[in-house]
């Protein structure tokens, strides 16, 4: 039986998706958890996986055009079946504004029936527009994207990393689980999800802190080749009025980098249980608990790209992936390495990639990439002992993150003085580009997911 | 050893006849004197070739209206061979023969009937419409079928005599092919297991001069089939196909080399097809003036007015026989029109006679 | 039970079907007088006689259809090919008559014969000697395909193999004639055929294996277990009909597959039961199915080369480790 594809919701917050671009067409086979659609949402630009398989029918909302969620979309089902009572459904709901702007493209007039009261009002337009419309059909509205907001890849190769890969049983597995793919991190080949990581999660997900299973350790998986990114693609935004004349009267004011500093506190006893748990499964990971804010720290910049930033000029850079520095103490000074694409791998991953890039980075074995052009750093003195401190920002990253020492503290919880491993944290923001808000509400998102690191796996 | 000494000398007589090629006319006469033959024998197989020639017309008739379909090879102008060898039979001795079978099967008792319904396609084919026109088989009759790798059912008329000698049953298999088989290594291997272990098979090779459109001469390195027998020491007889009476008594001989020896004899036939080597033929590698050369000696002709000089058969008993091949011949086209197809399930039976899943 | 030699449990298998049933004769190169170039057929002439052991002239094609022509007429001939290097002069008998004999006849001439002899690769005897043909003849409808991995399987399937009613392809594993096991020694164990076989229980992969490759995936599951990764291994013993429902049970336990195979990768079996248990399991794996095969190439004579042309245990463990990704 046919079924409607609707408008998913993609983020917590989103109220509308754009279809940035269909990855099928109308005919094309469509199976289960396979990439339908990239939906441009308020915060990122998301994958939309099928929910059923079949052939996709019809595309309802076109490239480049927006609809509210729960909006069919598109028509997934068996080949030649008939679907006009879907598309019924479609007219009724189809709102006027959308109409309008339908108006203006001309693919609009292949869309059956929906636009009945319009076609009177258009058809001298139709007939001149006909032929010279068909052979370029689309192209305009590609045209006017790009314009909009220009998707550069910073190295040519990253093109389809981001496709996500899931063996069919993680799939399946998922899909009974309700597990959300998209907080699951693949540990497979070119981070495909397997059975493993679908079972981690649904462990997870389970609310019995009190009777942890007991963990089996396993054989580490390896870090892949497979799984290596380029510096992070970005889009340039043209900058408005109001952002420039910020900027120019913090610089005049401040200096170069007009840093602001935020700081919170934050509870770690879950992060610290969770990291044990990891290395009880994986002895070999031996994940840290920076390696576990790296973690975090990307899903947050994921929530909040104004962050995941840098000024340039005339333009704010926004980055798709989070490029993290990490602080590295050497003989020779500060440097730090990068964990390109934190966001997109699991915490194993990241443990073995920082440990293995401090490692070159002591012996002074890094090349210029690996440490040039993060996106956001993350300095930590924990280790020497240092509760709070404040780091200077490296330009022209937005933001970075100051981590101080993780200590038993008393503090009050549900009524009662309690102890709780502390830890604080301050962010200096690029004032040119984050907010004061803007800047607290990261800081918000790192908070909640560092305290409770289940966050990870519900996006 | 005695037995083995006999053998050689009686194939030594062998290819002393064949070496003398088409026997003068005195000879030939004498091979097929009727007169010791009682007349229902006769007639009866007057009737098969009748029928058989009838049938064949048919088929071709059937063929370019469609109702048959694949390869159709027919027997038309060999008629003598199969009626005169078969006739020579018990009813329990084996056949086996090539993929231009039609008139083997119907003088070794599969009726018209189920020969033209396997033609088809139909369930009620004698082989259940699995095999058409190339495919004939029928275990009650002992017609262990049709088949259509050249000289593919050579080793297989070896075993089955070898299983013959083995259950000690003293029946005889007769295995037909073409002249055209004997180039294929089956033959050679063949005759030369057959006389080793001595086994009651009887290989005939129905000479009609071309395999397909390739003529004898160009095929072969020596113009007689038969003296390839001596290679293996095997009985040779050289036989004038087109003499249904000559082929029953060189049959009737190798019968008894089988039966009565367990040994193996080779005959060759020199016989004629009229017709292209399948329906798809267009026979461009011989002259109608060749074709109606042969069709002067036509089988069906000489035997006839063999049997007139007798005075075996008159005009009327001719006509006779024409109206009821032509009844025959009618009733199997309607029987085999008015067949069922085989059901679907007939596509996955049959492939295995104890399936396991 | 008794330990012996797969070449001995496949001369009992004889002796007692010899004995069980007139009807059966062995025929070969070889196989009376000499007693078996493998020795397989050892000390039958003296029990059974000449009739019914038969030395048979090099002459692959005549005697593999002297055997169907046989077992139309109600025989049930054992047919040894020395090696079955040398059954591809027999093809056309064994594909044409004996695979197709039931069918194209409507069910009325069934075909039951056995056509055995050893397979796959021996010692340095070069390219024409060392070639596993269970693809060929799995191929093709109205044939059955058994290959066994044990004296005990050699014994029982042969037996069921005699018995069958169908042309069956025998195909014993030269290297492994003087491999040891126990052997039931019953008259009638029997193994029927078409019924795959679990060598080793596990859980985390299966390993399905053939013939040779049984004992090098036992041994590869030995080695992973070390490592904490628990391995099946399947035998199908029966290639064709395949027991693919015993394979998707298993694929449906453990989720990642690999397959061993001594024949070539390209077109073979291996990439058979792969693309049934994709159309038939998909969903249950975790990894994509993984062939061991042998090299893709002509076996060469060179001892070096001819070990890295067929797969070892540790090609095994290696493919194992890549679908269970540890």
């Amino acid at each position: 039986m046919a079924t409607q594809v609707i408008m998913p919701k993609l983020s917590p917050t989103m109220e509308e998706g754009q279809v940035a671009r269909w990855l099928k067409k109308e005919g094309d086979k469509v199976s289960m958890g396979e990439p339908l659609a990239e939906i441009d949402t308020d915060k990122a630009t998301m994958e939309m996986q099928a929910l059923s398989a079949g052939v996709l029918l019809k595309i309802l909302v076109n490239e480049g055009e927006s609809a509210p969620l729960g909006e069919p979309i598109a028509i997934v089902g068996e080949k030649d079946e008939d679907i006009s009572n879907l598309l019924e459904g479609k007219k009724e709901r189809a709102p006027k504004a959308e109409e309008e702007k339908a108006e203006e493209k001309p693919e609009a007039k292949e869309e059956p029936e929906a636009k009945e009261e319009l076609k009177e009002a258009k058809k001298e337009k139709e007939t001149k527009d006909e032929e010279a419309a068909e052979p370029k059909k689309a192209a305009p509205a590609k045209e006017k994207e790009n314009e909009r907001d220009e998707i550069k890849p910073a190295v040519e190769s990253s093109g389809d990393g981001r496709r996500q890969l899931i063996s069919p049983i993680a799939a399946r597995m998922a899909a009974e689980g309700g597990v959300d793919l998209s907080a699951v991190q693949g540990t497979g080949p070119g981070g495909r999800i397997i059975k493993r990581d679908i079972e981690a999660a649904m462990k997870e997900a389970k609310p019995s802190p009190a009777a942890a299973p007991k963990l089996r350790p396993m054989a580490m998986p390896k870090a892949q080749p497979g799984a290596v990114y380029g510096p992070s693609a970005y889009r340039d935004e043209p900058m408005s009025e109001m952002r420039r004349t910020i900027a120019r009267r913090l610089v005049t004011s401040l200096g170069p980098v007009p840093h602001f500093f935020l700081t919170t506190e934050i509870e770690m006893d879950r992060a610290a249980d969770m990291r044990q748990q990891i290395n009880a499964l994986y002895p070999d990971a031996k994940v840290s608990l920076n390696d576990v804010i790296i973690k975090v720290v990307a899903a947050a910049l994921m929530q909040h790209p104004q962050v995941n930033a840098s000024f340039q000029d005339k333009t704010v850079r926004h980055y798709e992936h989070a490029d993290i520095g990490v602080a590295v103490a050497t003989e020779n000074g500060l440097i730090t390495p990068i964990v390109r694409a934190a966001d997109m791998k699991s915490l194993i991953e990241i443990a073995v990639e920082v440990r293995e890039l401090a490692g070159r980075a002591r012996e002074k074995k890094l090349k210029p990439e690996e440490y040039m052009g993060a996106t956001f750093s993350i300095s930590n003195l924990g280790m020497f002992g240092i509760d709070e401190f404040t780091a200077v920002i490296n330009p022209p990253e937005a933001a970075i993150l100051a981590i101080g020492a993780m200590t038993p503290k008393p503090v009050v919880r549900e009524g009662e003085i309690t102890i709780r491993q502390m830890m604080r944290a301050t962010m200096s923001c690029d004032h040119r580009v984050v907010d004061g808000a803007v800047g607290a509400q990261f800081l918000q998102t790192f908070k909640e997911i560092l305290e409770n690191p289940l966050y990870l796996f519900l996006g | 050893m005695s037995s083995q000494r006999t053998q050689r000398q009686e194939n030594a007589e062998a290819a002393a006849r064949t070496a003398a090629g088409v026997m003068d006319e005195p000879a030939r006469k004498e091979a097929s004197d009727i007169l010791s033959e009682d007349r229902d024998t006769l007639l009866k197989m007057f009737h098969q070739m009748l029928l058989i020639r009838r049938f064949e017309e048919k088929c071709a008739e059937s063929y370019s209206m469609g109702k048959i379909g694949g390869f159709c090879h027919l027997y038309i102008g060999q008629e003598a061979v199969a009626v005169g060898a078969i006739s020579a039979l018990r009813p329990d001795d084996y056949v086996i023969t090539s993929y231009r079978e039609h008139g083997q099967a119907i003088a070794k008792g599969i009726s018209p009937q189920a020969v033209m319904a396997e033609l088809y396609g139909k369930a009620t084919g004698c082989s259940k419409g699995k095999g058409g026109s190339m495919h004939l088989f029928d275990a009650r009759v002992n017609f262990m079928g049709g088949h259509a790798i050249v000289a593919g059912q050579i080793p297989l008329a070896t075993g089955i005599a070898f299983a013959s000698k083995y259950q000690e049953t003293d029946q005889v298999t007769v295995c037909f092919f073409g002249e055209a088989a004997v180039n294929q290594g089956a033959f050679h291997e063949s005759l030369n297991m057959a006389q080793l272990w001595r086994l009651p098979c009887i290989y005939l090779c129905e000479n009609n001069m071309y395999g397909m459109g390739t003529s004898a001469q160009r095929a072969m390195s020596m113009d007689d089939v038969a003296t390839k027998a001596c290679a293996y020491e095997v009985a040779a007889e050289f036989v004038d196909g087109m003499d249904v009476i000559a082929m029953r008594r060189a049959t009737q001989r190798a019968v008894e080399r089988a039966r009565d020896h367990s040994l193996p004899t080779l005959i060759e036939a020199r016989t004629y097809r009229y017709m292209g080597h399948s329906m798809s033929d267009p026979g461009k590698y011989r002259t109608r003036a060749e074709i109606e050369k042969y069709q002067e000696r036509d089988p069906i002709k000489l035997f006839r007015a063999k049997l007139e000089d007798n005075d075996l058969l008159t005009e009327g008993d001719v006509k006779q026989f024409e109206e009821q091949v032509r009844e025959e011949v009618d009733g199997a086209v309607k029987f085999a029109d008015e067949s069922p197809e085989p059901t679907p399930e007939e596509l996955t039976t049959d492939v295995y006679a104890n399936p396991l899943r | 039970m008794a330990v012996i030699t797969m070449r001995d449990a496949l001369n009992d298998a004889l002796r007692e079907e010899l004995t069980r049933d007139p009807d059966v004769f062995l025929m070969g190169e070889e196989v009376a007088e000499y007693q078996g170039a493998y020795k397989v057929t050892r000390g039958l002439l003296e029990e059974f006689g000449a009739k019914r052991v038969i030395d048979s002239p090099i002459t692959e094609l005549g005697f593999a259809g002297l055997g169907v022509g046989a077992a139309m007429a109600g025989l049930r001939p054992i047919i040894e090919f020395m090696t079955f290097n040398f059954s591809f002069l027999a093809t056309d008998q064994i594909i044409n008559s004996a695979a197709k004999m039931l069918y194209m006849s409507g069910g009325q001439f069934k075909i039951p014969i056995v056509f055995r002899g050893p397979g796959g690769s021996a010692y340095q005897v070069s390219s024409q000697h060392s070639q596993a043909l269970e693809s060929w003849y799995a191929y093709f409808p109205g044939l059955k395909v058994v290959m066994p991995s044990t004296p005990a399987d050699a014994k029982g399937l042969l037996k069921s193999a005699i018995r069958d009613d169908d042309p069956v392809i025998f195909i014993e594993q030269e290297r492994m004639y003087g491999m040891k096991g126990e052997v039931p020694e019953e008259q009638d164990f029997t193994i029927p055929l078409g019924v795959a076989d679990v060598k080793r229980e596990g859980t985390d992969a299966t390993i399905i294996a053939r013939s040779l490759m049984v004992p090098a995936a036992l041994k590869a599951a030995e080695e992973l277990q070390k490592e904490g990764i628990n391995c099946e291994v399947i035998d199908p013993r029966t290639i064709r009909p395949l027991d693919i429902e015993t394979i998707i049970e298993s694929v449906k336990k453990t989720n990642r597959v690999v397959i061993a195979e001594e024949s070539h990768p390209f077109c073979g079996v291996g990439g058979e039961i792969s693309a049934e248990i994709h159309e038939r399991a998909f969903d249950y794996l975790d990894a994509p199915v993984k062939r061991v095969s042998g090299a893709d190439v002509p076996m060469p004579y060179a001892k070096n080369l001819e070990q890295l042309a067929i797969p070892d245990f540790l090609q095994i463990v290696a493919a194992v480790k890549e679908v269970a990704y540890a």
